[in-house]
């Protein structure tokens, strides 16, 4: 029967300079993801059609795209959770780039201010030992390890950037995902640069831009919690300013 | 419109305490104005008071008292968040301090009316 119906897609097209919506009409199928929807107009309705993935499991982040205007893996959201239920026909999906970075053309967008947060979040390991040491003791159950371990699964696929409002306002805001990041390494007891992270994280663009509004923890594909992280080095850095840090 | 990533309890939480705030700093002058006629023309305060005295403005002051109460709730709850550990019932408590602050502006309504 679902092989029958007909999905309305609305798909984005256009580059930097703007663009427009553009209708396909894709078959219906069963366990058919966002990804696969946009596979199918590539490969038989408009060759022409700029997106971008790899892995189709969820593991290296370079599918996320608007779907019906939220933040989303594209290649593991089901049609069926999003689309909609349209009587007689198969629903309908409007997939647009992510919010909140410069689109290079289509349903591409260009990461790189993105991944430029993290750089200023301080989210590089900084080592506090030279590799002839001996292997650094790290209580798993430790409280410090426990906060590091909530954020490490990030997969880097902006769905929290393009979710937070706060990005959409202040171009200079370092973002869910950067802080985030900072957020691990600032509970890494191996790591040496955390004056420097503090700094960079509560400069004009950091933590304490955020509103807590949540939107970042409410789509990440990953369950992480941007927002927890956050709050965290808000704590930090007032800890910080008020000489309590170790 | 509420575009569709905003469409969840904190984004609304976060919407409440900002518009809330904003209509307590507008409420503000007002206030301290109808303060200084007791300086400046008592009698002009004792005729406001009597308006006071109409169900229809004890109806608005219960919007007010919404207002301050949800402003005051969700303002505990963000220094919470920022300042003590990390509780994940975020929501739960976004919902408390609306709760609390019908709670409390309910109270002062029946005590009015």
């Amino acid at each position: 029967m679902l092989e029958q119906s007909i999905l309305a897609t609305s798909v984005w097209r256009g580059d930097a300079e703007g663009g427009e919506f553009q209708r396909f009409e894709v078959p219906r199928r069963d366990s058919q993801t966002v990804l696969d929807v946009v596979t199918h107009i590539q490969q038989e309705l408009d060759p022409s059609l700029a997106y971008r993935f790899a892995c189709r499991v969820g593991m290296c982040g370079s599918c996320a795209m608007m779907v019906n205007g939220v933040p989303r893996w594209t290649c593991r959201t089901h049609v069926s959770k999003v689309s909609g239920n349209v009587s007689g026909g198969g629903g309908e999906l409007q997939i647009a780039p992510l919010r909140n970075l410069p689109v290079i053309r289509d349903l591409v967008v260009d990461m790189a201010p993105f991944f430029d947060k993290w750089t200023a979040a301080e989210g590089v390991f900084r080592p506090s030992e030279t590799r002839a040491a001996p292997m650094a003791k790290v209580q798993p159950g430790s409280p410090a390890r426990a906060a590091a371990n909530a954020g490490i699964e990030c997969i880097n696929c902006a769905v929290c950037y393009a979710a937070c409002d706060v990005v959409a306002g202040n171009t200079d805001y370092l973002g869910p995902a950067a802080l985030n990041r900072a957020w691990t390494l600032v509970n890494d007891a191996r790591d040496g640069g955390q004056a420097e992270r503090i700094d960079a994280v509560s400069s004009e663009g950091g933590c304490h831009n955020c509103h807590s509004m949540g939107s970042c923890a409410q789509f990440c594909p990953n369950a992480l919690n941007p927002t927890a992280a956050i709050a965290g080095l808000k704590r930090e850095t007032v800890k910080a300013k008020l000489g309590w840090r170790r | 419109m509420i575009r569709p990533h905003r469409r969840h309890p904190l984004w609304f939480a976060y919407l409440l305490h900002r518009v809330s705030g904003l209509a307590l700093a507008l409420f503000l002058p007002i206030h301290f104005y109808v303060l200084a006629l007791a300086l400046t023309d008592p009698s002009g305060l004792d005729g406001f008071l009597r308006w006071t005295e109409h169900p229809l403005v004890k109806l608005v002051e219960f919007g007010l008292v919404f207002l301050l109460a949800v402003h005051f709730f969700g303002g505990l709850r963000l220094l919470a968040l920022e300042l003590l550990p990390w509780s994940p019932r975020q929501k739960s408590l976004a919902a408390g301090a609306v709760a609390g602050a019908f709670g409390v502006s309910t109270v002062f309504l029946l005590n009015a009316l």
